[in-house]
């Protein structure tokens, strides 16, 4: 099959040396347990995984330690069993040298792996055709895979072509940049595994043929797939296809050419075409993933560079720090020191040595200065168009240098400037060494800031706007409802006249004794009524604002009208009641003034009575002042029911002075005991009522005794004067009535201390 | 005669006829396409940053596009700077003039607000002051500051009676770094050059 394919060409590219032999002499080895792992959560295209450990958690190989946060997302597993050292910002493989959120594990060596399964065995399922390509797609999300040719994006999601239907899969072999064979090595040694990830991918996107991508200067890798696709034994798609070396064949776009003839549209992916594409270690990842349930936690890296002495390609844990790898590669130190991560023509020069492998990390690249001189200062542009005959995406980078250096970004926008994709040959090409792509990578980012600066303005300013309309309609909607307010207040002081003589016919009626419950209804009922009024002319607002809801209009006026009858009665009934309440408590107070009168429990209950009145007049203050506030009809209504609450609360104060004053009166009658009669009077309680009674039969008692001993004192006196033989006997009665009425003091005397101790007692 | 005569008339005729035609054209194209506001302020509108911050004078961004449409000067608007200046200039085909700094300075970098929680009164004062309702919160209630929102105007700092808002700079992470353009002044002649490696190692 291999020859009905016809190979295209694309435009430009270049021929670097390649300098692949150097890390191709040996097998790909693993590399030793570093002394800590540290993964960044953001390892690829898409929003960060969110961390599911916490420092000093204990982990085991392969178990999910952050979970992807989206649909374009990817999640991280642990590469080791180990304990999980910290989750905080350290510096990233990314050539701003920011810092990210990392999560660090400190191996304990034992690799103990998670308890994990293959695919079919998870679904009880032999052959990959009854396992159906959405949980195929699923089961790749969740081994966290990400795209490993270097961009790194979500592969479940490239994956998800949703309607577009797919023809072929293009597996990208083509490895074209000078220096890195990951990609090489890993097609020599597992071009099984290639093979059936190829498979698995046939079967998730339904494609018809597959084709893989194999530049000819990677004889053995050919050689191997091939001998793979004998060994597999039954029928297959899978066609290996060598293609000239040039470099960037191996771009998305440029393979595609090469492969069909047909170039992706700008702004457009392959799916467009009806094509996917992968990159080989994908594929080899997504086998392992389903063949023996691993997440992808380790990744082949090429370390090369005349500064290393022994180059060549390790199979390497994420998250393991270049400077471990580079120790292992027997790395010399140089005078200016240089590691580049990726290849020498996009790769970028790391800030430092104690950075984590990624995912997407295919390549260390440490050469000395020779080998790999540091750019040269550059020159004048001299229009030579080298460039032009180099780019691989038919751009003119010559133009889109002059619009960047200048910051005519809308101009270098229409030169297509976002269908570079920065592989660099305009770069090397160039006679003057002029860092071509660095313009426009600050060009890019340049206008991807000015457009989120865009957005956000926009943004801003729709907010602003909605914020004005706002508060115009906020400011319409208190105006309409203030008149709407004088309106019915207007109202209601013309219907006030008429309703006032009901009142008093009302008053009469209601019964005195329960005035005050009968008033507390009234007033949640007329309190029930206002809120009913207040939303039925919202209601009516509403409607009248509203076109659609004229009809409804009149319904809301008539249902407006009820509301305010019926808050009319209620006002009447109201003040009736209050009428009648206000009638009854002073009755009742006067009652209590007399009849308790010389009971020593009775200032107590007048002080209580007054302070019940006062909270109430509080009230009704508070409620006129709202009434007032809102414009309300029951003001004046309000006012006479505060006024009598006032004269309510004078009276019940009255009474309480008064009944203090009488309680001191009538202990000063008594002598000696007043001061501690009035205080147990005061904080009397139902102990010493009884005493309190005695005393008071006593008190009695002596007032007659009194009353007696005056009498006779005055028969006496008048037998004295007429020189009646009555007034020895008379004397001598008038001492024994002394004697008794002495007597009675004592007893007295002696229960008013008693009763005081009792009450201090209690 | 006669026919020289009629000639004159029916040309007269004729241009007379497409003179009301013409007339009646234009004075329907009138009314049909008539262009409701000023255009011009929507598209100097469109230049300005939407801070919202009124240093300019004016309550507002779109305000003071109205001004500038009637002839206010174009140097009020410190957010936007030398780059809207520069904008505003080529819109209205004027002359760009350095940014005036009776309205205050361009900021290095963008800022914003950042409401320190546990300080928070929940007075809303910051609420009303905000232009663009980018912060969150009720009364006796802490209020925070939706970042993504926040255009960083600096008005909710002033009536907070706490001083527990700060402006702070906008982080740069990898989803908003990019890289900067190599250094100018590299392009020189080839002695200069030498010159420039020597100082560079020195």
């Amino acid at each position: 099959m291999t020859n009905l394919i016809r190979l295209h060409n694309f435009d430009g590219g270049i021929h670097p040396a390649e300098n692949k032999a150097q890390s191709t002499a040996t097998p790909v080895q693993q590399a030793c347990l570093p002394a800590e792992l540290v993964l960044p959560l953001h390892q690829h295209i898409g929003a960060a995984a969110k961390p599911l450990v916490k420092a000093g958690d204990q982990v085991l190989k392969g178990q999910l330690i952050a979970a992807a946060d989206g649909f374009v997302s990817v999640p991280l597993h642990a590469p080791t069993s180990g304990t999980i050292a910290a989750v905080e910002p350290r510096a990233v493989p990314h050539a701003s040298g920011l810092q990210e959120d990392c999560i660090v594990i400190i191996p304990d060596g034992a690799e103990r792996w998670i308890e994990h399964q293959s695919l079919y065995q998870q679904l009880g399922l032999e052959h990959l055709n009854d396992i159906s390509p959405r949980q195929l797609t699923e089961h790749i999300r969740q081994c966290g895979i990400a795209g490993m040719g270097g961009a790194g994006f979500p592969t479940a999601v490239k994956l998800s072509t949703g309607q577009r239907e797919i023809h072929t899969l293009i597996l990208n072999g083509a490895e074209c940049e000078p220096y890195i064979t990951a990609d090489d090595m890993l097609m020599r040694e597992r071009a099984s595994e290639v093979i059936q990830g190829a498979q698995i991918l046939l079967h998730i996107v339904g494609a018809k043929g597959c084709m893989i991508g194999v530049e000819d200067n990677k004889p053995q890798a050919i050689a191997a797939l091939n001998t793979a696709l004998v060994e597999l034994g039954e029928e297959h798609h899978i066609d290996v296809v060598t293609i000239p070396t040039k470099y960037p064949s191996g771009g998305e776009k440029q393979l595609i050419k090469i492969l069909t003839g047909e170039e992706v549209p700008a702004g457009g992916i392959p799916a467009d075409l009806g094509l996917v594409c992968q990159n080989v270690g994908t594929a080899a990842a997504i086998y392992r993933a389903v063949a023996f349930g691993e997440p992808l936690i380790s990744r082949i890296t090429t370390l090369t560079g005349d500064a290393m002495q022994q180059p060549g390609n390790w199979e390497v844990l994420i998250g393991t720090p270049v400077s471990h790898l580079l120790q292992l590669a027997g790395y010399q130190p140089q005078k200016r020191e240089r590691v580049i991560m990726g290849g020498p023509m996009m790769g970028f020069a790391l800030p430092g040595l104690d950075l984590p492998i990624t995912k997407t990390s295919n390549c260390l690249l440490a050469p000395t200065e020779k080998e790999l001189p540091p750019n040269d200062i550059a020159m004048a542009c001299i229009r030579c168009g080298m460039c032009a005959d180099a780019c691989p995406a038919d751009l003119l980078p010559q133009q889109l240098y002059w619009f960047s250096k200048s910051q005519e970004f809308d101009k270098a926008e229409q030169h297509n400037i976002f269908d570079c994709i920065e592989c660099g040959a305009c770069s090397y090409v160039c006679p003057s060494h002029i860092p071509l792509v660095q313009y426009y990578r600050y060009a890019k980012g340049a206008i991807r800031e000015e457009r989120a600066a865009q957005a956000k303005a926009e943004r801003a300013r729709q907010r602003f706007e909605e914020r004005l309309a706002r508060q115009e309609r906020e400011v319409a909607e208190k105006e309409a409802k203030r008149k709407a307010r004088a309106e019915a207040a207007a109202k209601a002081q013309a219907a006030k006249p008429a309703v006032a003589a009901d009142s008093a016919a009302a008053t009469s009626n209601a019964p005195a004794a329960d005035g005050n419950a009968e008033l507390e209804k009234l007033q949640k009922q007329f309190d029930a009524a206002q809120s009913a009024l207040a939303k039925t002319k919202e209601k009516l607002e509403a409607a009248r604002a509203d076109e659609s809801m004229a009809d409804k209009v009149p319904l809301f006026e008539s249902a407006l009208n009820k509301t305010q009858d019926k808050i009319k009665d209620l006002a009447k009934q109201l003040a009736a009641a209050k009428k009648a309440a206000k009638a009854a408590p002073v009755a009742a107070s006067a009652a209590t003034t007399d009849t308790d009168k010389g009971d020593p429990n009775s200032p107590e209950r007048l002080k209580r009575k007054w302070e019940t009145a006062q909270a109430r007049l509080d009230t009704a203050l508070k409620r006129l002042a709202e009434a007032k506030e809102q414009g309300l009809d029951t003001v004046d209504a309000l006012q006479t029911g505060v006024d009598k609450q006032q004269e309510r609360v004078n009276e019940a104060k009255a009474a309480y002075d008064a009944s203090v004053a009488d309680g001191a009166a009538a202990g000063a009658t008594v002598g000696g005991s007043t001061a501690p009669q009035a205080t147990g009077a005061q904080t009397a309680d139902n102990s010493a009522a009884d005493q309190a009674a005695n005393i008071e039969a006593l008190n009695k008692k002596i007032l007659a005794q009194q009353d007696r001993v005056a009498k006779m004192q005055e028969r006496l006196d008048m037998a004295k004067a007429e020189g009646l033989d009555t007034v020895d006997a008379l004397t001598l009665g008038v001492q024994k009535q002394q004697d008794k009425l002495l007597q009675l003091q004592q007893e007295l005397a002696a229960l008013a201390p008693a009763g005081t101790t009792s009450n201090e007692a209690s | 005669m006669s026919a020289a005569l009629w000639t004159i008339v029916i040309a007269v005729g004729l241009l007379a006829v497409l003179a009301v035609i013409f007339g009646a054209v234009l004075g329907f194209a009138a009314i049909r396409f008539k262009v409701e506001g000023n255009p011009i302020v929507d598209q100097i509108n469109n230049l300005l940053p939407q801070t919202q911050c009124g240093q300019c004078g004016y309550p507002g961004c779109k305000p003071y596009a109205e001004a500038i449409a009637g002839g206010e000067k174009i140097n009020k608007c410190p957010p936007g700077g030398e780059g809207t200046i520069q904008s505003l200039a080529d819109l209205l085909g004027v002359e760009p003039e350095p940014l005036d700094a009776e309205h205050g300075a361009e900021k290095a970098v963008p800022t914003v607000a950042f409401i320190r929680e546990d300080e928070c009164i929940g007075c809303t004062k910051c609420i009303q002051a905000c232009p663009v309702d980018a912060i969150l919160g009720a009364a006796k209630q802490m209020h925070t500051v939706i970042a993504d929102e926040c255009t960083g105007c600096d008005l909710c700092v002033e009536p907070c009676p706490v001083d527990c808002i700060d402006m702070i700079p906008v982080s740069v992470d990898k989803s908003n770094w990019y890289w900067q353009a190599p250094t100018s002044g590299v392009e020189l002649i080839a002695t200069d050059r030498h010159h420039h490696l020597a100082g560079d190692a020195a």
